[in-house]
């Protein structure tokens, strides 16, 4: 039962009258949260390897084409190598490369 | 709408969420094996656990006409204890002929050790063996892509398995490809935070079409929706795709799936007769 991708049936208009809204709090709520990241500690926000991720994952934004894609592979672990010993229990939501490129 | 849940941790959950999901059209749900939130001490814990899985929670679910399935496994956060992971792994072929159990699952890696490698090759083996369904956690975040990558490795080294009868579960946009190229089935997981949202489900759906992908809330002690599938239903009336293609994709696709199983009663026309149990 091969079928093919149905696409979305909404035309641009739709889709930008349907979710504008709702994603014009998502960009607020990011452009709050790196400023309250300034205010607090500048320094974290150029340092901590999380947000230095973040930082260009919110400028692939302004690229169009498969952004998403993208995101997820900046944020993601590109080793194949498992790991000795389990280090600890969850992942943090970001790949440390700078890390891995001093142990190396 | 009717529909079925594959991925949902219901001992974790209150009697009011089997409300929830009888409300809103839910048939059947599938409970793979989890970690508690804090390791087991021993292989009787972990016993204890898969007679709630087999015995107490069915019962619970039927109260509300949903049916009521589970899956066995050493589950990901604790397969890097391979002593505790032996302890299990021997235990579970003693599950295996109860009239819920449908395969081996959550089966997979967590951070992706040596260790949990390990576990992970000796449960697809075990699964093997005994001819049984297998689904995959995949790890979060970060993980994922890794994970899943070296999952489909190992799968892959075994002839005697039909991808068709392996569902890999929390798939995402950077891993779904992987997955479907090799003829797997893909779970999508709805969960608030750390796995994929509605709406990027059904884009998922938009960009793959619905062929041998599922989806599920995942929902378990940590901040999660037991009613996500429904929510995802309703994120594709948004849109305007039409009811007959939702259900395919919240009824049909689990069904045809788990009904590889000769245990999985539900059938394309509906709930049959419920699954004994106890």
């Amino acid at each position: 039962m091969k079928t093919q991708a149905p696409g979305c049936p909404l035309t641009g208009a739709q889709i930008v009258d349907e979710y504008f809204i709702e994603n014009r709090t998502r960009l607020l709520e990011i452009a709050a949260f790196l400023d309250r990241l300034d205010r607090v500690d500048p320094d974290c926000a150029v340092k901590d390897f999380r947000m230095l991720v973040f930082r260009d994952a919110v400028d692939a934004l302004g690229t169009p084409g498969d952004r998403l894609h993208r995101i997820q592979m900046l944020l993601s672990d590109p080793t194949t190598e498992p790991l000795d010993r389990l280090d600890r229990k969850s992942a943090l939501g970001a790949y440390d490369r700078g890390a891995k490129e001093t142990r190396s | 709408m009717r529909y079925i849940d594959h991925h949902a941790h219901m001992v974790s959950r209150t009697t009011d969420d089997y409300q929830q999901l009888a409300l809103t059209g839910c048939v059947a749900v599938t409970e793979p094996a989890f970690w508690a939130g804090w390791d087991r001490s021993c292989g009787d814990s972990v016993e204890d656990y898969f007679r709630q899985l087999t015995e107490f929670e069915p019962r619970r679910a039927a109260q509300f006409g949903i049916q009521h399935y589970t899956w066995l496994a050493i589950n990901p956060k604790e397969a890097d204890d391979r002593e505790l992971s032996r302890e299990v792994l021997a235990r579970i072929p003693k599950f295996l002929d109860r009239p819920t159990v449908l395969g081996i699952g959550e089966i997979g890696m967590n951070r992706i050790t040596r260790n949990e490698i390990a576990t992970y090759t000796e449960q697809v083996e075990l699964a093997i063996e005994h001819r049984q369904l297998i689904l995959i956690h995949t790890p979060h975040l970060e993980d994922k892509l890794k994970g899943t990558r070296i999952s489909v490795e190992v799968l892959r080294r075994y002839r005697e398995i039909d991808p068709q009868r392996v569902l890999i579960d929390h798939a995402e946009e950077h891993t779904i490809e992987m997955i479907l190229e090799h003829g797997f089935w893909a779970g999508l997981t709805l969960y608030p935070q750390t796995k994929i949202s509605p709406q990027r489900a059904v884009d998922v759906i938009e960009k793959y079409g619905p062929e041998r992908i599922c989806v599920a809330g995942a929902c378990d002690w940590g901040p999660s929706d037991p009613i996500a599938v429904p929510r995802f239903a309703m994120e594709m009336r948004r849109r305007r795709h039409p009811d007959a293609f939702i259900e395919r994709v919240v009824f049909d696709n689990p069904v045809r799936f788990l009904s590889q199983s000769p245990k999985f009663k539900v059938t394309s026309t509906g709930a049959a007769e419920p699954a004994r149990v106890g």
